[in-house]
């Protein structure tokens, strides 16, 4: 959770330098669920995200330095450079991609689903999306193909409360649960708090455990919160959409902070792993600005090249 | 070889695509019906299984993006719709996804699908079931658009799309599902990308593409016999598209008329004579033109749809118009009748 963190803080200590030349859309306050993910997922499981996809390529294991390097547009960037921050891919750990429109990766996350299925290959395919995707068609028919055919996928529906400035009170009829929706829709669903981490790895790691037994989709949504602007590395409560108050009450629920002090009071030693951990992460994290700042641009060349596959 | 109609011939190349890759996967709403999407999906479930033909929910959007997925685990698709029409819901998983995929994420992903979409005219079909889309298709980087208008063509591009590592639309047009022509046995593939010269002639050159190229060969045929040479090529690609054949021909002839099956504003027809314009305006010997749709949507009245389909006659007139004998010959071809079928004249294969 701090490795997510210290990424996203490093991203937007170095973003109005210039040099990431492409929106970013960062995790910083989401970090618990992509977490709780990295401790349950096994390398061999698929999973795609959406354009808030750093922390999913993360805790999948995605390459560090690569995805740093695909924000800064360097050749040795995750995507060389073809993609930025919202075309995230680490195909050495099966993380497959991510997009920058709502709701596009999700068929394609039940269509690897499909063809672990056909392969007979016991992976999972996990799909993030947010509170916005579930107002997109695709989402209801992505949902309805997996129980259709009893897909091994694992649906992760991050709700942020907002899609970009609007919030869910424009956006879905009062007293919704999402989760009871999907539920209708013949998929199993679990729902809960993503700052309650105890519970939110229980439900976590029970939805893995019915997908990976062969009982069909699953789908887990957890309420969370982005501290920064939807776009961009700044804090933008003072613009109107949504009150100082309101992110407040959602920062002093840290899902970092909660986890520390949770450790501490259980061993009062903690602290000093904890902060050799942060310290190793730090240099970790240095390293890879480091890695993308030293990185040769791609030539210019290369902008018409991959258009087909050959 | 044998004389095979169309459908038979995509009948044919699926059959033998299936056999070839065994992982290779069929799908669409109606593959497993008995009419068998106009004959097209006969037998496959029964000879391949349900888990690797099936139909679908009705689900265009996603269904294409199961494709993407599918494939970028190594499965590949053929993806069928009965009308482009209903495919227009899946534009963002074929435009946003399919199609740059391989781009977009630095050349490491192929997404080797083929989506198989029927087009037409007539019939009735009306607004929203007789659509000739390919210009949007051929706008998009990534994608390969491909229109046979053979037996032996369609067999032969869709083998080449089903092998292609890329994302590849295969438009058929309803009105050459019926057509016989000679299909050879077994595999073979017709190179995406290479058009057909159906025809060699001196005076001027007719481009044209699916069944758009029925009613040329029709015109040129007639022309014959008053002494008009046309040459004609059928494109069989949209894209990429033939560029060298299309440009030798017109440098021969040096007069140039498209038919496109598509509405006339941002058409293939208008592409082809831009650059034919911008880059060899010196060869032609009079302004290029082109036949196609109006740009309004087609009715569905068997009344109101008259006169307002591209013919053998159109073409006809045309080519007199931009030769400058449109008053010494009258063309005696009437649009045939019905208006609103393939015509008795028509028997195939070209």
């Amino acid at each position: 959770m701090y490795r997510i963190r210290a990424v996203e803080e490093a991203i937007a200590h170095h973003y109005p330098e210039g040099k990431m030349r492409c929106p970013v859309h960062l995790s910083i306050g989401q970090e618990s669920i992509p977490a709780i993910f990295a401790l349950t997922v096994n390398q061999k499981d698929f999973a795609v995200s959406t354009h808030r996809g750093h922390a999913h390529y993360l805790a999948k294991g995605g390459n560090l330095n690569a995805m740093v390097a695909e924000l800064y547009g360097k050749a040795s960037g995750c995507s060389k450079g073809k993609g930025g921050s919202m075309h995230l891919i680490d195909r050495n750990v099966n993380f497959m991609g991510t997009s920058a429109i709502v709701g596009n990766s999700i068929p394609v996350g039940v269509g690897l689903a499909l063809s672990a299925e056909l392969k007979g290959t016991n992976q999972i395919s996990c799909i993030f999306l947010g509170d916005g995707a579930i107002e997109e068609g695709v989402f209801y028919e992505s949902i309805n193909f997996a129980a259709v055919r009893n897909l091994p996928v694992l649906f992760i529906c991050e709700n942020n409360l907002y899609s970009v400035y609007s919030p869910l009170s424009v956006r879905q009829p009062k007293g919704r649960s999402i989760a009871k929706m999907v539920e209708a829709m013949g998929v199993k669903t679990g729902a809960g708090q993503g700052s309650d981490l105890i519970n939110s790895k229980k439900l976590m790691e029970g939805a893995f455990n019915e997908v990976r037994a062969g009982h069909g989709p699953y789908f887990l949504e957890f309420s969370t919160y982005r501290w920064r602007e939807h776009c961009g590395h700044a804090f933008d409560n003072d613009i109107g959409y949504r009150t100082q108050e309101e992110f407040l009450e959602w920062q002093a629920k840290d899902p970092l902070l909660t986890l520390e002090k949770s450790l501490s009071q259980a061993d009062s030693d903690s602290h000093k792993q904890i902060d050799e951990i942060k310290l190793l992460i730090n240099s970790e994290v240095k390293t890879a600005i480091n890695f993308a700042e030293k990185s040769p641009f791609p030539l210019q060349h290369e902008a018409y090249e991959n258009i087909y596959a050959t | 070889m044998t004389q095979k109609n169309y459908a038979t011939a995509i009948n044919e190349a699926l059959h033998l695509a299936m056999q070839i890759d065994e992982s290779l996967i069929c799908y669409g709403l109606g593959v497993t019906d008995p009419k068998a999407v106009f004959g097209t999906t006969e037998k496959l479930e029964t000879r391949f299984g349900s888990k690797r033909v099936f139909d679908m929910p009705t689900s265009e959007n996603a269904m294409t993006g199961i494709a993407i997925g599918a494939a970028l685990n190594g499965i590949k698709s053929v993806v069928t719709h009965q009308r482009v029409d209903f495919f227009l819901l899946a534009m963002d998983q074929l435009v946003n996804g399919a199609a740059k995929w391989h781009y977009m994420f630095g050349g490491q992903n192929s997404v080797p699908i083929t989506i198989r979409l029927i087009i037409g005219r007539g019939w009735g079909q009306g607004p929203t079931h007789s659509q000739n889309l390919q210009a949007w298709f051929s706008h998009i980087p990534g994608l390969k658009v491909v229109m046979p208008s053979t037996p032996e063509d369609a067999k032969g591009l869709l083998l080449s799309a089903i092998f292609d590592p890329n994302p590849v639309i295969f438009l058929e047009h309803r009105w050459l599902h019926n057509t016989v022509g000679e299909v050879p046995q077994g595999d073979f593939m017709i190179p995406i990308g290479k058009a057909k010269l159906v025809k060699t002639g001196i005076d001027i050159t007719l481009i044209a593409m699916s069944y758009m190229t029925i009613e040329a060969l029709h015109a040129a045929n007639y022309l014959q016999k008053k002494g008009i040479s046309c040459e004609v090529i059928d494109l069989r690609s949209i894209k990429p598209l033939d560029w060298d054949m299309v440009i030798e021909s017109v440098n021969k002839t040096g007069r140039l008329l498209v038919l496109d099956s598509g509405f006339t504003t941002g058409s293939v027809a208008g592409e082809i004579i831009a650059r034919i314009t911008i880059e060899h305006f010196k060869v032609l010997k009079s302004a290029p033109a082109r036949l196609a749709m109006p740009d309004v949507p087609e009715p569905t009245s068997f009344a109101l749809t008259k006169g307002f389909y591209i013919t053998a006659a159109d073409i006809a007139t045309k080519v007199l118009e931009m030769l400058g004998k449109n008053d010494q010959i009258k063309v005696d071809l009437s649009e045939p009748i019905p208006h609103d079928i393939p015509g008795n004249w028509f028997k195939g294969p070209l």
